[in-house]
């Protein structure tokens, strides 16, 4: 079957009870009932604080075939998914789903317990490295990992469609009785966006800290009526892969290239004004855009209400010079991201369904006005991948991505033509993460494309002394130095599904040959 | 007007990916260095990549290639692999007679009439990057009608001064100045060196605003990032560009008139003046503040 985005979506997928197939952005009509956790109780006096995580499992009673759920906010410097995996594959339960809002590098760790069926299913933003790979190649799973959005994931908690038994909640300081924040310990991330959602809707949650301070803790990400048990270990992160120093604006002369040209496009675009808002990805030109962003609403004299993210330096650095009035974070990447949500009290912490769940009555993502997104690949009908490389292997993540395009009056696509040998627009992208009828811009360092359904902002571009030109000039650029490359031959069988926000099937991923 | 060489951007030879994609830095010219940041052992690995690159990749902006000497053992190989590929321009480094200049001028005619190229397309430049070419300057800069640009060499030009280079620039006063008036004189134009710290901008600022001053057209660059610098330094004002376009256009109107005397608002407008105002106007539209081709 096609869905709306012409893709061929088998009508049975193993493992899944319904093929619901995307039928455009803003097509589902939502019905039912947001779900909640089970109710429970805790008497006066009751202690939460546990010796072990052993202990914790078995308190909460976790068996064979459950969902368990963790956040990413530690990202590479994660100790927590590790170490309680570990934990449950050493007490013999097996056949869990894993939900964790995104998994990295470290979390090649958990390969020998997909191995040993302890994890026999995946539910996440994506994958990365060697799990890339080993989701890629169809073995151990009892079904395909499913692909989600930030957003969507929220989404599908709240609509009971993700169903977490247990959440495990790295908790960088909590206190004896549950309350926790991402500001203060050694293991500090910031904002615990994602994690919020996990706490508020999953039936148990254990709270694992470094740092465990007496009650009441303050400020409050995830309040004490959330959290069932407390377990303090040693360390819950490696500080230095949680959070890197300010991450630095690129020197990389193509990726500045491609920041200026971007940064052109958001000026003359129409949506550069006053209390404009703006999201910016942690990718280099994204980040690099952010500095010539800056210098243009300090020279027209701009202030913008709201700047979202993912936060990074150079936006603190706005933040700070007033050139925001405040910050939505749902997640922080740098050190000064983390001190300013814990000392500027107009940098807001947010849920990642305030964030950008589409079935809630308002994510920020829909008051947003420009967002800065890369790419791995586009496609001539500005499909964007960012989730499978150019073998087919999954190796990247969903994350926000189509959350914000489709959100944001403008969304901005910033990717290099060539990468190496190979050309980034495409016939075809191999898997969509991001519907082309999101996407308004693509810039590249050779050239801009505005997407056809976009008249106004294409007019509006014809000042911005950038060169701009229809995505299939673009793209032949890259084929006159490349050649046109050969799609990825592909199997029947399939190893991931990406969903889309809306809780429809956008694409499958499918082994390759 | 004349062909801007503002950003003249020095790319290795030997590096697919920086050839790859050295169009997309609006340098006004690229240049292929095959000599001092090619190792020996890859010299002809490096004359065959660029050869290939000229050829087969469609870059926005003139194409030279730095050769070696003509006198050391790769200069003339050089010139044999990438002449058919028809850059714009051949860069001849360490130039000190007149006889080096009118031999590869010799070569190129050659290799013109044998490729089936127009007489005379491939232009040549020289590097003075010693005393003795210094006091050639001028010979060197009017050798060859091919000539279109005399450059100045700092580093080696310094060491063979015995003085090493300060960030006041004093050492390269006296050279400089000289290059200028020999360039001038021979009717082409003058580009400065490289400035070699690229995570220095005041320094560079400070260089290429001086030597903007001094009355150079341009010069060579080392890193893409330095273009943009550049360029704003070689920015005229709105004011500028609008009084030059009132220039030109009194002029155009003087001409059409047939009317020998000139004048813009009660002040007589004579050849520099004229001269001058093309050269603002061709900044500006390089630029992209206003409108038309070069």
């Amino acid at each position: 079957m096609l869905n709306k985005a012409g893709r061929d979506i088998p009508s049975v997928i193993p493992g899944f009870k319904e093929v619901k197939l995307y039928n455009g952005p803003f097509a589902a009509n939502p019905t039912g009932r947001v779900v909640g956790p089970k109710i429970s109780v805790n008497k006066p006096r009751s202690e939460k604080v546990l010796k072990s995580i052993d202990q914790a499992i078995e308190a909460t009673g976790l068996k064979s075939g459950m969902t368990i759920s963790f956040h990413h906010h530690f990202r590479n410097g994660d100790y927590v998914l590790n170490m309680v995996v570990e934990a449950i594959a050493r007490k013999g339960i097996r056949d869990i789903t894993l939900a964790a809002s995104s998994l990295t590098s470290t979390h090649d760790a958990i390969i020998p317990y997909i191995e040993q069926g302890v994890i026999t299913a995946i539910e996440t933003s994506g994958g990365r490295g060697k799990l890339g790979e080993l989701f890629t190649s169809g073995k151990f799973l009892k079904k395909p990992v499913l692909i989600r959005s930030h957003g969507g994931r929220a989404r599908a908690i709240e609509a009971g469609e993700l169903a977490i038994d247990v959440a495990f909640i790295g908790a960088p300081a909590c206190d004896t009785y549950g309350n926790i924040n991402g500001i203060e310990g050694k293991s500090a991330c910031g904002s615990m966006g994602y994690a919020m959602c996990d706490a508020t809707y999953a039936d148990q949650v254990v709270a694992i800290t470094d740092h465990l301070v007496p009650h009441p803790l303050y400020p409050i990400s995830i309040p004490q009526t959330n959290v069932d048990f407390i377990v303090e270990v040693e360390a819950i992160g490696d500080p230095k892969g949680i959070a890197s120093g300010a991450l630095r604006i690129s020197k990389d002369p193509k990726e500045l290239i491609i920041a200026e040209y971007a940064s052109s496009v958001i000026e003359y675009s129409g949506y550069f004004k006053n209390d404009y808002s703006l999201q910016l990805g942690s990718g280099g030109a994204s980040l690099a855009a952010a500095q010539f962003i800056k210098e243009k609403m300090i020279a027209q004299g701009i202030v913008g209400s709201f700047g979202v993210g993912g936060i990074t330096a150079p936006f603190i650095e706005m933040l700070d010079q007033g050139l925001f009035k405040t910050l939505f974070d749902v997640q922080d990447f740098d050190i000064p991201s983390i001190d300013s949500l814990r000392n500027n009290p107009n940098h807001l912490e947010m849920s990642a369904s305030y964030y950008a769940n589409p079935h809630n009555r308002g994510p920020i993502v829909n008051k947003l006005d420009v967002v800065i997104l890369s790419a791995t690949e586009v496609d001539v009908d500005f499909n964007v991948n960012v989730i499978t490389n150019s073998n087919g292997v999954i190796m990247g993540a969903s994350g926000g991505h189509c959350d914000t395009a489709a959100g944001a009056g403008l969304s901005i696509v910033v990717a290099p033509l060539l990468r190496g040998r190979l050309p980034m627009v495409l016939d075809r992208v191999h898997t969509i993460v991001t519907p082309g009828e999101t996407v308004d811009v693509i810039v590249t360092e050779r050239g801009v494309a505005v997407n056809p359904n976009r008249k106004d902002v294409f007019e509006n571009l014809k000042n911005a002394n950038i060169p701009l030109m229809s995505i299939e000039q673009l793209q032949q650029i890259a084929y006159d130095l490349t050649g046109k490359p050969e799609s990825i031959p592909v199997t029947d069988e399939i190893v991931g599904v990406v969903e889309y926000r809306d809780g429809t099937i956008l694409d499958v991923i499918r082994k390759p040959v | 007007m004349e062909k801007l060489r503002r950003a003249m951007m020095f790319v290795p030879g030997n590096n697919p990916g920086m050839l790859q994609n050295a169009g997309i830095y609006k340098a006004d010219t690229v240049i292929f260095d095959v000599e001092d940041s090619v190792l020996v052992s890859e010299k002809d690995a490096a004359r065959q990549l660029v050869h290939n690159a000229i050829k087969y990749i469609k870059y926005p902006c003139e194409v030279a290639v730095r050769i070696n000497h003509i006198t050391t053992p790769y200069g003339r190989d050089d010139l044999a692999a990438i002449l058919p590929a028809k850059p714009d321009l051949i860069r001849l480094p360490k130039a000190e007679t007149a006889e080096e200049i009118r031999e590869i001028d010799d070569i190129i005619s050659e290799a013109e009439v044998k490729n089936g190229f127009p007489q005379g397309s491939i232009k040549m430049m020289a590097a003075i990057e010693t005393a003795k070419g210094l006091m050639k300057a001028y010979d060197i800069a009017s050798a060859s009608p091919r000539m279109v640009a005399l450059a100045i060499g700092a580093e080696d030009f310094l060491a063979d001064l015995k003085t090493t280079r300060s960030p006041h620039g004093n050492e390269l006063f006296a050279a400089r100045s000289q290059i200028l008036l020999a360039a001038r004189a021979a009717e082409i134009q003058a580009i400065d060196t490289v400035f070699s710290n690229v995570n220095d901008e005041e320094g560079f600022i400070a260089e290429t605003t001086r030597i903007k001053e001094l009355g150079f057209d341009g010069k060579s660059v080392i890193n893409p990032r330095q273009i943009k610098l550049l360029y704003k330094i070689f920015t005229p004002t709105e004011k500028e560009i609008d009084l030059a376009e009132r220039v030109l256009a009194a002029y155009e109107e003087a001409k059409a008139k047939n009317s020998g005397v000139i004048a813009l608002n009660g002040k007589m407008i004579d050849v520099p003046v004229v001269t001058r105002a093309e050269r603002v106007i061709s900044y500006a539209i390089a630029l992209g503040l206003r409108k038309g081709g070069q």
